[in-house]
This record gives structure tokens, C-alpha cells and sequence, in this order.
């Protein structure tokens, strides 16, 4: 991997206090630059699953994982390997309307990138989109022409594809 | 079940670890335990007059004897007082636990809990999350038995580290029905202790074949309690030991294939040879910047083998060829087996001639006996007058520096230093944790004037509790390794270095019930450090030495260890 590529490491954690704190922290002082992070609870209730996207050479990366892995609330990192993953993040934008014809100008923008309408009022719209980062982005450099008042993105989350699985079972 | 409070089952919790020392200043929050401490016949409450010195003397007793060192506080200023310490503990990965009291997590008096910033309220755990191997603070009482074996396990067990638990008030006093258990709950811990056989294949492949072998010993090695293993394999091979300045006394260092310790003030015989070797064996060794100066001439031409138990010590620094995730000492008892197996005896003569040559030419051995009032002489003084089981503490600076170069450390566990973190201050309190954990061995703290200033109000501690050690202040009236560095690289311009003749050293010991000596000559050194080492009461000798003496030699600031400056 070129410096300056990303890659997404799925990370099961004790699902308790602080651990988040734990991580970001361990991120800060260890100067790896962190480009999201979601959490949120696995099918197990006490395990949480953390999606981190990470941005450094191999070298970097190799550290994180081993740093990420050493951590007592850790139970298991796993590295998401490009193009055996899938990811996708949600967004919600919010797009200055100014007259009919961007009304529907936007609307069939949407439909396009098969995101919904989920909020409506006379000078605005408010969008909801998931996907990969990358159409997000092409979305919203659209919406750039109308006028983004407003923009909200969960950063990615992700799951290896087909039965391989990040588990602390497996 | 038995019924009781969160402080008493902590107390019996700790007394089935087998603690028999806490080093620690009480306060309001940790009251409780006090009480429930009070009377106590197997666990020995040592008063330490500063926070941060109870956590380097729990450092200094889990170093000296290689149990948990613990350390309590109550809760603010007496938490955050200890940060110095467990930070120490941390970077030099020594076992110890630190117990803090904590403002109620929950009362009657809602403005007194917890998140209220409630008087002598600090989150510790917060502040502590970069500098622990882990925190704790029990949400109940019935936790704590529990809580308590998964602190000592996690401390003690594949690299060591400091870990605290934090006890709010109401925890500690509250009653619960209690049940003791041997178990340990920690299903995230991954420690690997057994080697990979196929890399220890490996390992004993580059070995066998080694013309010019080299090990290098860390503080893992002692720690694992591997010694006995290098020296075989150094034997083995006939290769030449050098230690990192944490791994000195991992290798005896009167033994011929000794070099010392490598690193920016390391022996030049250790400094030069490294860059020399085809095959290098690292052994618990994180690969600290202080000892391999600039990375790209460190052991430029050798394969590199890499014996450690934390993972992420794997490739952080330095890229190895044949990385092994173990327990020292059983990597090293695998790797010493396979090698004797694929060894062909009679080769490597010539290395061995070299490494004789080097250790004559570039690290002299001090034949005669001179009377000049220099740091070099007083420490071989210092080594004739010491049993081999001596304990040596240093302050840090150049009397730290110095130690390391001069110093000829011959057991595991016998010097002790803060070699990570450099806390200024460390050698008095870790002479006392040291003295309690081995209280018929000497303990000697090799200090300087700037450093021992800043921890000298422990001589309280060591004169009302009756732990009697010896201090050697090599007084130079300046903080000596920032003047030297203002010296030879800020052009001389000194700014905030000066100490000037205050205190008097032996005033003060003896204002604090100690004795002092002060010396001028190694004659009177000989005969003070006789008498301190005879004597059941704690000895402050003070040796006034030149200002302007330099550590050399010394390896400039992102040079490499093959461009050191200065005679040994």
C-alpha cells in the first residue's frame, strides 16, 4: 500500500465505558491519523463492533493493528482486505431549493443515486443517501450547485464478504 | 459469603496476592481502607511523604524483587501526585498496582459524587488511560475480589506494567456479601509466552551459521528471569553480550565476552562491535532510541532475530528477520537447544580475537588506583566495596550516565534506573522500595546534587520507618547533563543550570535524623561508603565534584553509534 491510502480495520471490543475514549486516545498519542470511526452493538450484546478507516503507509498500519490489538478491551482486530468487503456509510444532506425546477432537478438526482426524500419544506430538502464514501462524494459535488445548507455522515461501517467473518469465535 | 465492606475485601483480596508492603499517604477518600488497614498483621504500611515518591518505591520493590509493588493515594492531588510514577512504571514496564480513592459514585450528599467536581475530585482513570496497562474503578463492591486478581495477573504477567484501581468512597465503605475466588476474568488479554517453532528454526539457522555474532540482552531479560540463558547461549556461541541500559545486570559484566551497555552514552566496545556483527539476537528489547542512536547505522550488516513478548514491539523501531512473539526465557531455552543441535564447534576465532582486542583498545579496564575526585573512579570504588547481590539505585542525568558506563552491574535486579521516562528523582524512593523488598542486601543510590533535591524528603520516610540506605550525591552545583549539552551543543550559552552550594547535603541528612558524610578525596569515599553500608541508619554522602565534567563518550543527537566522541 502507497502512503496516504486508507484501509478499514473491523475491531471487536468489550462493550463497556470508556473504551472508546480508550481507542481515540491510543490513536492520538500514538500519531496515527484516524479518518472515521463508527461503533455500535454486534449480535452479541456485550461486544461492540468498531469500523475504523486509517490513513498511513504499511508500516503505520502494521502498528495499528498491532497497538489496537494490544489493548485488554480489544478481543479481536481484523484488517478488511480491498475488494473482499463490503461498506457503506449514510449521510444526510440538506439542499437549498429555490424554485420547482430544482425541486425536481434534485429529486431526480436522487433517485439516480437511489438515496429518499426524508424531509420537505418550501426552501429545502432533506436527502438521505447510503453508500461507499466515494458515491457520497460524487452526490454531494452535485448538490454543491444547489446549495448544501446542511450535512451529517456516520463515516463507513463495513463486514467482511461472504461466511468469512470477524468474530472472537472464529 | 461472608459479609463486609468493599475496603476490607479489598484488604483480603490483597493479602491473598500475597502483598505484604503498600507504599502511601492516606487521605479523605481512601479512609476507609486505612481502617480497614489498621492493625493488620501481614500487610506492612510504609509512609511515604510524597505521592509520587510511594509509586517509585513500589517501582523500586517490584524491580529489586520481581512481586507487584503496590502504592495507594487518596483521591486528587494524592491521584495525580502518583502520575509521575506510574507513567515511570509504564515506559520501564514495571509491575505495580496503584490503589486510588475516589469520591463517592453515588450518596446521599448528591454534590459530593462523582462528576459534581466534588472536592479532591480528579478522573484519574481519564488521566491515566495513556500511561496504564489498565484501570479499574469497581461499580460494586462485590467486584472488587475479582477485580483485584485481574489487576495483579494483568501487572505481573507478559510485559509487565503499572495498573491502578480507582475506589469511590461509597464502594469502599458500602457492605456486601462477599465470595474470594482465584478467578481471573480477561477474555481480550492475548498473551502469547510459547515460541513459534518454525521461527526458532529460523533464529537457530542464522545462529549456527553466525561469524560474528552478537546478543543484545533488554530489560526483558531480566524480567523474564533469563540471565541464566543468555549467559549459556553467549557461552554457546561464543558471542559477545552487550545489554540495553534497562538490561544491565541481565549480563554479568566482569564476564569476558561482556561489552556493557550500548546506546548514546554506552560502552564503546558494545557501540563499536554492534555495527560489526552478521547476526544480532535481540532479547526483550523495544529498541529505545537512546540505545540505537540512528536507526540507519544500527547493526547495518546483520540479520536480526527479535526475542519479545509484546507484539507491538515487532517492527516499531527497528525491521527484524526473524521476529519471536515469547516469554524470554522460553524462546531462549527452545532457541539455545536448536542451536546446539545445528552448532559446528571450532569456528569464530577470529571474531572472538576481535572482540578481546576491541574491549582492550576502546573500553580500558581501570588498572591503578588513582585519587583524582572523578565519577569513574569513585564507581569501580564504589563496585570493590559492594557484594555482587549489592543494589545500585541512580537519580537521572549524568549520574545516571555515568552509572551505566562505569558501573559494572553483575546480577539481575541489582540496577535500577528510570530509563524510559528519566525521572529525575527516582534513585532516593526506589532505593527505599528496593531496601524493603531485600532489607538484608545494601542499597546505594548513585544520585546527583539536582536530582536528589527533588525527592529528598523521603530521608523522613527512611529514617522514621527504619530503612536504612546510602546516598551518594556527585555534586557538581549544576543540573550537569543539560550544562553539558549547553555546552557542546548551545555554544556554552548556560541559562537555568545553576544549583549553587544549597542545601548542604550533610546538614540536611542529618536535619532529617540521617547522618551525612561529605568527601574529598576516593580515600574518604572508601572509608564513608564502609561506614554507610555498616551503619542501621540511612547515609547521605556528599562528593563534590567539577562542574564542568563531561559524560563522554557521547553520541551526538541523530548520529549513529559508530560516531561516538570521547575516551572511555
Amino acid at each position: 500500500m502507497e502512503p496516504g491510502k486508507s484501509k478499514v480495520i473491523s475491531v471487536l471490543v468489550e462493550n463497556k465505558p470508556g473504551v472508546l475514549q480508550m481507542i481515540a486516545n491510543l490513536f492520538r498519542r500514538r500519531n496515527f491519523n484516524i479518518e472515521s470511526i463508527t461503533v455500535g452493538p454486534t449480535e452479541q450484546g456485550d461486544i461492540s463492533r468498531m469500523t475504523i478507516t486509517v490513513n498511513g503507509d504499511e508500516k503505520t498500519l502494521d502498528q495499528v493493528v498491532k497497538q489496537v490489538a494490544k489493548q485488554i478491551d480489544v478481543l479481536k482486530v481484523g484488517e478488511l482486505e480491498q475488494g473482499n468487503f463490503v461498506m457503506r456509510e449514510l449521510s444526510l444532506i440538506k439542499v437549498k431549493v429555490k424554485d420547482a425546477k430544482e425541486r425536481s432537478d434534485i429529486i431526480n438526482f436522487v433517485d439516480v443515486f437511489r438515496g429518499r426524500i426524508i424531509d420537505v419544506s418550501f426552501d429545502a430538502l432533506t436527502v438521505e443517501i447510503t453508500g461507499t464514501p466515494d458515491k457520497i462524494d460524487a452526490f454531494l459535488n452535485l448538490m454543491k450547485s444547489f446549495g448544501i445548507l446542511e450535512l451529517a455522515r456516520t463515516g463507513i461501517t463495513a463486514l467482511a464478504r461472504g461466511t468469512k467473518s470477524i468474530r472472537i469465535d472464529g | 459469603m461472608t459479609k463486609m465492606t468493599g475496603a476490607q475485601a479489598l484488604i483480603e483480596s490483597l493479602e491473598r496476592q500475597k502483598v505484604d508492603t503498600i507504599f502511601g499517604i492516606l487521605g479523605g477518600a481512601i479512609l476507609p481502607v486505612y481502617d480497614a488497614l489498621c492493625g493488620n498483621k501481614k500487610i506492612r504500611h510504609i509512609q511515604a511523604r510524597h505521592e509520587q515518591c510511594a509509586a517509585h518505591e513500589a517501582e523500586g520493590y517490584a524491580r529489586a524483587s520481581g512481586r507487584v509493588g503496590v502504592c495507594m493515594a487518596t483521591s486528587g492531588p494524592g491521584a495525580t501526585n502518583l502520575v509521575t510514577g506510574i507513567a515511570d512504571a509504564y515506559m520501564d514496564s514495571v509491575p505495580i498496582v496503584a490503589l486510588t480513592g475516589q469520591v463517592p459514585s453515588s450518596g446521599v450528599n448528591t454534590s459530593y459524587m462523582i462528576g459534581r467536581d466534588a472536592f479532591q475530585e480528579a478522573d484519574i482513570i481519564g488521566i491515566v488511560n495513556a500511561i496504564t496497562k489498565y484501570s479499574y474503578q469497581p461499580r460494586s463492591i462485590a467486584e472488587i475480589p475479582e477485580m483485584v486478581n485481574n489487576a495483579f495477573y494483568l501487572a505481573s504477567s507478559g510485559r509487565p506494567g503499572p495498573v491502578l484501581i480507582d475506589l469511590p468512597k461509597n464502594i469502599q465503605a458500602g457492605t456486601a456479601d462477599i465470595e474470594f475466588t482465584n478467578k481471573i476474568n480477561l477474555r481480550g488479554y492475548k498473551l502469547i509466552t510459547e515460541p513459534n517453532p518454525q521461527k526458532i528454526s529460523e533464529a537457530a539457522d542464522l545462529l549456527a551459521k553466525a561469524e560474528r555474532p552478537i546478543i543484545l540482552a533488554g530489560g526483558g531479560v531480566i524480567m523474564a528471569d533469563a540471565s541464566d540463558e543468555i549467559i549459556q547461549m553467549s557461552d554457546l556461541l561464543m558471542a559477545p553480550v552487550a545489554t540495553t541500559f534497562m538490561g544491565k545486570g541481565a549480563f554479568p559484566e566482569t564476564h569476558p565476552l561482556s561489552l556493557g551497555s550500548i546506546g548514546m552514552h554506552g560502552n564503546p566496545a558494545a557501540n563499536r562491535l554492534i555495527g560489526e556483527a552478521d547476526v544480532l539476537l535481540a532479547v526483550g528489547t523495544r529498541f529505545s532510541d537512546r540505545a540505537t542512536a540512528n536507526l540507519n547505522t544500527f547493526a547495518p550488516d546483520a540479520k536480526k532475530i527479535h526475542i519479545e513478548i509484546d507484539n507491538a514491539e515487532i517492527n516499531k523501531n527497528i525491521e527484524v528477520d526473524v521476529p519471536i512473539v515469547a516469554d524470554a526465557k522460553k524462546a531462549m531455552k527452545a532457541l539455545l537447544k536448536a542451536t546446539s543441535e545445528r552448532l559446528q564447534k571450532g569456528e569464530g576465532k577470529a571474531w572472538t580475537k576481535r572482540v578481546r582486542e576491541a574491549k582492550e583498545q576502546l573500553s580500558p579496564l581501570l588498572k591503578d588506583r588513582p585519587r583524582e575526585v572523578v565519577p569513574k573512579h569513585l564507581l569501580f570504588a564504589l563496585r570493590e566495596l559492594l557484594p555482587e547481590n549489592g543494589i545500585v539505585t541512580t537519580e537521572v542525568g549524568q549520574n545516571q550516565m555515568w552509572s551505566a558506563l562505569y558501573f559494572r552491574a553483575l546480577k539481575p535486579r541489582t540496577f535500577i534506573s528510570s530509563g524510559g521516562l528519566g525521572t529525575m528523582g527516582f534513585g532516593f524512593p526506589a532505593a527505599i522500595g528496593a531496601k524493603v523488598a531485600c532489607p538484608t542486601r545494601p542499597v546505594v543510590d548513585i544520585a546527583g546534587d539536582g536530582s536528589f533535591i527533588m525527592t529528598e524528603q523521603e530521608l523522613a520516610c527512611s529514617v522514621i520507618e527504619n530503612i536504612p540506605v546510602t546516598v551518594i550525591v556527585l555534586n557538581n552545583s549544576v543540573l550537569g547533563m543539560v550544562a553539558q549539552w549547553q555546552r557542546q551543543l548551545y555554544d556554552r550559552r548556560y541559562m537555568a543550570i545553576n544549583l549553587g552550594k544549597s542545601p548542604d547535603f550533610v546538614k540536611l541528612a542529618e536535619a532529617y535524623g540521617a547522618q551525612g558524610f561529605r568527601v574529598g578525596s576516593v580515600e574518604e569515599f572508601q572509608k564513608a561508603v564502609k561506614t554507610a553500608l555498616s551503619s542501621k541508619i540511612t547515609t547521605v554522602i556528599d562528593v563534590p565534584i567539577g562542574s564542568e565534567t563531561d559524560v563522554v563518550p557521547f553520541v551526538p543527537p541523530g548520529c549513529g553509534l559508530p560516531q561516538q566522541r570521547g575516551d572511555y
